[in-house]
């Protein structure tokens, strides 16, 4: 299982670096969501999977599934979902005040303008 | 359980006075009273908790009455403490300078609840002692930073601030990724209890991926060297106070991070981990002193000149003992000081010629000879000349290079500090020597003043801290042997109440 999720973490963490590494701005907000999801994941399984074992419910429970890691991702989701709505924000608001969401066309300050 | 939660104070208070400065956002005499009533108690606090930790120890909170390694502990020790205190006694001149800098609508619109919850932010990663609690204050304190840096929405600001908050939110992502692998070996988060893991396994060779993880994570906050990029262009375009705050503070913020896990988590593959940094942070104030002798432009040499300060506090972590930790918190509190003062002394400079390059200012020094003055005491002060504040800091730290043998290295820091002084005396030649130019900018007396008494006030802070170092030594010595010494920590911690 632990493998499985490896290489669904990679293949987002993949996808995220492509997506960022993209000229359009929308492209890379939705870039850095992937990048996210895989983070929480990798938390997920860095904590171990137990397959179906509940939570720690009574003393001397065998097996159990780590309830740390889950309260983790609650949250960095929390977190990145906040900072993802302000991005989308920002990024709608230069594209109104710059007329472009072409990360290129961005570079420098006003000064060089 | 002892009552100590006094410690959550500078963290609590910033929070509260943010929440109701939310409200009244158009009653300006109302945001500014409270704004410095606020900073004013949480100063006040911070001060009486540094006095308790000087007299008691290091102090320390679990929420909710946990045992320690599983409740979330907050901790204040001498560093923490003294850094809480820099902070709040800077911003509180800040806002203070911000009454004649910033603009009337920015005023209006939640610039105050911003400083007040990045205030939040950076006390509460000062002052956490649980890994994943600091990656949240990190969070709280980025989150108010993105509204400070945008916060009026011109051009360049959008094309900064698109910058800034991309290369953080990369950074976060990784931060949680390098946070969760640390999990997966010690299975813990309390900093004291994953210090005392990794003594146990001796630090094997995953735990030094992670250290170099983590120092990327910071690093990307701190601005080391080849992750300083997104800094300049991003700094540049928030206004002057904005801008103090964030190069006073921000940086300072990845400086204690690296410190913190540096000194008390990967101290057992030093000969790997802190040749590294040391590496690291000799190419940052190499690139540092490039770009602060490159630019024309007052704002960047300054804020290139953040960078150089980092390379130099860096390396004193790097060298691991007493003497150059102890250079590094001194330092690290000096340049604070000093990096507020000089972006405040440049903010006037500004104002009065209307430019920030260089080549259009000169002879301010006929009208304005108190600014001249002041800036070139400021400007000594950051390179180093006896008796002024950043002298004791790189002495210790050049000495305590010495002693672990790194004998060029130290010779290096010391000779950069030339460079340093020739960035800023280049300012000083071009600004305030030379013929009168013509200036764009009208100086309004009223509000030259407002910006004029706080940045000299500050001034004479850095000036005291410089000369009065007799008096500060016995809290930085505090401070050196908890960081040379993390056992003191661990204890502290660890040890129930």
């Amino acid at each position: 299982m632990e493998i499985l999720m490896a290489f669904v973490i990679g293949f987002l963490f993949m996808a995220a670096v492509y997506l960022i590494l993209s000229k359009s701005l929308l492209r890379i907000i939705i870039g850095t969501g992937l990048l996210s999801h895989g983070a929480h994941l990798l938390i997920l399984t860095m904590g171990g999977l137990r397959g179906e074992a509940p939570p720690v419910l009574k003393e001397g429970a065998k097996t159990f599934a780590d309830p740390l890691p889950q309260a983790l991702i609650l949250t960095a989701i929390v977190i990145s979902f906040g900072v993802t709505a302000f991005f989308l924000v920002l990024a709608y608001r230069s594209y109104q005040e710059l007329e472009t969401d072409d990360i290129s066309l961005m570079r420098g300050s006003d000064e060089d303008e | 359980m002892r009552m100590n939660n006094f410690l959550l104070l500078p963290i609590i208070i910033p929070f509260f006075f943010g929440m109701i400065l939310m409200f009244g956002q158009k009653n300006l005499k109302y945001q500014r009273l409270f704004a410095l009533l606020g900073i004013g108690l949480a100063l006040i606090s911070a001060i009486s908790l540094l006095i308790k930790v000087k007299n008691d120890g290091i102090q320390k909170v679990t929420f909710g009455n946990w045992p320690v390694p599983y409740g979330i502990t907050m901790v204040s020790d001498m560093v923490s403490a003294l850094l809480v205190t820099t902070t709040l006694l800077i911003t509180l001149f800040v806002v203070w300078y911000g009454f004649g800098s910033i603009t009337k609508e920015r005023e209006r619109f939640f610039y105050y609840p911003g400083i007040m919850f990045i205030l939040t932010g950076v006390n509460g990663a000062f002052t956490t002692g649980d890994i994943f609690n600091l990656f949240v204050f990190f969070e709280v304190l980025l989150m108010a930073s993105y509204l400070l840096i945008v916060l009026g929405g011109e051009k360049g600001q959008l094309k900064g601030s698109i910058k800034y908050i991309l290369i953080n939110v990369i950074s976060s992502a990784l931060f949680v990724i390098t946070v969760a692998f640390l999990y997966s070996v010690v299975g813990t988060l309390n900093m004291a209890d994953i210090a005392v893991k990794i003594a146990d396994i001796n630090q094997p060779g995953i735990v030094t991926v992670i250290a170099v993880l983590f120092l990327m994570v910071f690093g990307l906050k701190a601005a080391i060297f080849p992750l300083y990029f997104w800094l300049p262009t991003s700094y540049a375009a928030a206004p002057i106070p904005v801008l103090t705050l964030f190069g006073a503070l921000l940086t300072k913020v990845g400086i204690y991070a690296i410190t913190r896990t540096y000194t008390l988590f990967f101290v057992h593959d030093l000969s790997y981990t802190h040749d590294l940094l040391m590496a690291l942070a000799i190419a940052t104030i190499i690139a540092g002193c490039i770009g602060a002798l490159a630019y024309h432009d007052v704002k960047l040499i300054i804020i290139y000149n953040i960078v150089i300060a980092v390379g130099v506090i860096l390396f004193g972590v790097s060298q691991m003992n007493e003497i150059s930790l102890k250079g590094a918190m001194f330092y690290l509190i000096h340049d604070m000081l000093i990096k507020a003062a000089l972006f405040m002394l440049i903010g006037i400079v500004i104002y009065i010629t209307g430019t920030s390059d260089l080549r259009k200012m000169g002879g301010l020094m006929h009208k304005y000879p108190a600014l001249g003055w002041c800036y070139l005491i400021a400007a000594f002060g950051l390179a180093g000349i006896p008796p002024l504040s950043g002298f004791v800091g790189k002495l210790l730290i050049v000495q305590g290079g010495f002693e672990a043998g790194s004998k060029w290295s130290s010779i290096f820091i010391l000779a950069s500090s030339l460079l340093v002084l020739l960035s800023v005396i280049r300012i000083f030649l071009y600004a305030f020597w030379g013929e009168e130019k013509e200036t764009t900018g009208t100086v309004d007396k009223k509000v030259y003043n407002t910006l004029f008494v706080p940045t000299v006030l500050l001034v004479l802070i850095t000036v005291a801290y410089g000369v009065g170092s007799e008096w500060i030594t016995p809290f930085m010595d505090d401070a050196a042997k908890l960081l040379s010494d993390p056992s003191i920590y661990i204890d502290a911690v660890m040890k129930g109440d």
